[in-house]
């Protein structure tokens, strides 16, 4: 009995709250490589390359950690086909926002040290033989939130694949809205379902990706509409954060609770999908639906 | 019972005294008509210099003001004939928003807005105002009648946010207001919302696609709660004054930010110290609007309102 008890309270573990704030500063962090990593989920510590070898997944309990823009696309595309999107649409701090420091200093500093302008990435890819648009949100620039840029990204991307009419795939991972832009965050919420409800309505193929973490604005707009969802396995989705759940509560919130099998389960999401098998499963799906 | 907040304070003794002459004394006694005189006087110099510079965090505060008149109150005043409709027929009727069908301007249209309730007791019952996904549901379903039934759909919006809870996050809160929005873009009838009090987030949202957005001059619109903004980036919720400064969330701001289309004067101080006034106000530019509208063909509706969302934002695009 004893020995069950132990293995409970390391699967509790994994509900520990996301931080927005401190995992930006932790994929800041982890630019500088060290030689070993502790996985969020089962807390083990890992050699950094096993898992780099292994699509950043652990290898003790497949916890998918959040990887980078490039592995992504790498992952999911046939090589040499993905060409970049609208990369010249750049942020601006238009309410003069400062919290610790000012927005324009913030997006400056994540520009040099990111080399991108913003959060997402689009642009058209080949899976197999199939033509896809896709969008790709990048955790590590101010938690992949939802400013004036993003929305405009994948607004565009969304036309694109209407006009066109080519499946657009999203890649999720986000913390929600960008508290910076004020209102105007919220408003891309808006702005991002009415383009899907346009691709939608013309029938054309809208998946979307859900990836570790997917929460707030994001996924009730964006993640939540997708024709079909996938999600990756141990993924955290949901809207408002467990940090601000347990503070309205006040108890202790369910095991594996907002992890994509607690959703799979719940009937909120078509499927989870290992990051191994995710670019076969894509093409099964688009070739099946296309033909 | 008549709520103050700390910087009406000053007119509580004046007010209250008012009242009492009013209340149990001959007010056509000179001695005491005379005393009115004064006190009217004087409350309103008073108002004047409390209420004439308003910060933003001050407007928050009037935002949520307990004597602010609520969805129901704007329905029971404005509307003729009008009925409420309960439930998402998927789960359950959740109190926090309302909605249903009524004559307004003599024209059948629909009414759905969030429920905050008066009362302690309604408050709780109406989970002060934050929706579960089946008060989003219910909204659907009555937004989907409207359309087929060809009737504009009028929204009020007034929310701290969408509940965030266990049970809301289980039956999909985030696919609930996904796809609330979602519907609003399909809709081929005007649709006109009004901000009465706080537009929280997301929960605001949902029920906020709309061809035309007013705000009362005293409500508020934001992305997050003040108290919230403060929590995260400073770790400090009492910080929330100037957190409300950067935000940007009061009507005039988001008039100049082009997110809304009028902003609906109140009575000085706020909706809560004349509800009349407010209603009029509010009437005159329902009806304003809702005829500007009107004349618009269904499916060019639809397309302005899409075109109207995005154009929202702003970017720099280098060449």
């Amino acid at each position: 009995m004893g020995f069950f008890r132990k293995k409970e309270e390391k699967e509790v573990k994994v509900h520990k709250e996301i931080d927005i704030k401190r995992e930006i500063k932790k994929a800041e962090a982890e630019k500088e490589e060290t030689l070993w990593l502790k996985c969020t989920s089962c807390m083990e510590l890992l050699y950094r390359k096993e898992v780099e070898r292994n699509f950043s997944i652990c290898p003790k309990c497949s916890y998918h950690f959040p990887i980078s823009v490039e592995k992504r696309i790498e992952f999911t595309f046939e090589p040499e086909t993905f060409k970049e999107f609208y990369s010249e649409l750049a942020p601006y701090d238009f309410l003069k926002f400062k919290d610790t420091k000012p927005y324009s200093a913030r997006l400056q500093e994540l520009k040099e040290k990111t080399g991108r302008n913003d959060a997402v990435v689009c642009g058209s890819g080949r899976i197999g033989e199939i033509e896809v648009l896709s969008a790709i949100f990048d955790f590590s620039f101010m938690g992949g939130s939802l400013g004036s840029v993003v929305g405009e990204k994948i607004t565009r991307l969304l036309e694109e694949g209407k006009r066109r009419k080519i499946p657009v795939i999203v890649f999720c991972s986000s913390g929600g809205a960008r508290m910076q832009e004020g209102i105007m965050s919220l408003m891309q919420m808006a702005k991002v379902t009415g383009a899907i409800n346009r691709l939608k309505e013309d029938g054309v193929p809208y998946i979307t990706v859900l990836t570790d973490p997917t929460l707030g604005g994001v996924t009730a707009s964006i993640a939540m509409l997708g024709d079909i969802i996938i999600a990756e396995p141990k993924a955290m989705i949901g809207f408002a954060g467990p940090r601000v759940i347990r503070e309205t509560i006040k108890e202790e919130l369910p095991p594996f609770f907002q992890r994509a099998e607690y959703l799979l389960e719940h009937g909120m999401i078509d499927m989870i999908v290992d990051r191994r098998e995710m670019k076969q499963t894509l093409h099964k799906m688009l070739s099946t639906i296309l033909s | 019972m008549k709520h103050y907040l700390d910087f009406e304070m000053k007119l509580k003794p004046l007010e209250t005294r008012l009242e009492e002459i009013k209340r149990f004394y001959d007010v056509n006694d000179p001695h005491y008509a005379k005393e009115i005189k004064s006190l009217e006087k004087k409350i309103a110099k008073l108002e004047k210099e409390i209420y004439s510079d308003l910060s933003p965090w001050q407007k928050t505060q009037i935002s949520r003001h307990l004597n602010r008149p609520r969805t129901l109150d704007y329905v029971d005043h404005l509307f003729k004939d009008y009925f409420e409709l309960h439930g998402d027929r998927k789960y359950k009727d959740d109190p926090a928003i309302v909605g249903g069908f009524g004559k307004f301007n003599n024209l059948t249209v629909a009414f759905i807005g969030h429920q905050k309730g008066r009362d302690i007791k309604e408050m709780a019952q109406r989970n002060f105002g934050m929706a579960h996904p089946e008060g989003y549901r219910k909204a659907m379903r009555i937004m989907d009648l409207a359309s087929r039934w060809k009737k504009p759909i009028i929204t009020f919006i007034d929310t701290p946010g969408a509940y965030p809870g266990v049970g809301a996050e289980e039956r999909g809160q985030a696919e609930a207001i996904a796809s609330s929005m979602y519907l609003m873009f399909s809709l081929c009838v005007p649709i006109v919302s009004v901000v009465i009090g706080e537009g929280g987030s997301g929960g605001a949202l949902a029920i906020g696609i709309a061809d035309r957005i007013l705000m009362l001059e005293n409500s508020i619109y934001s992305v997050i709660s003040p108290e919230g903004c403060a929590a995260i980036l400073w770790r400090d919720g009492t910080r929330a004054k100037q957190a409300a400064e950067y935000l940007k969330l009061t009507a005039s701001d988001l008039y100049q930010l082009k997110v809304v289309d009028e902003v609906i004067k109140e009575p000085l101080g706020g909706a809560h110290r004349n509800w009349k006034e407010t209603f009029t106000n509010t009437e005159k530019a329902l009806v304003r609007h809702l005829e500007e509208i009107l004349s618009v063909p269904p499916e060019e509706l639809k397309e302005k309102r899409y075109e109207k969302f995005k154009r929202m934002g702003f970017f720099l695009e280098e060449k």
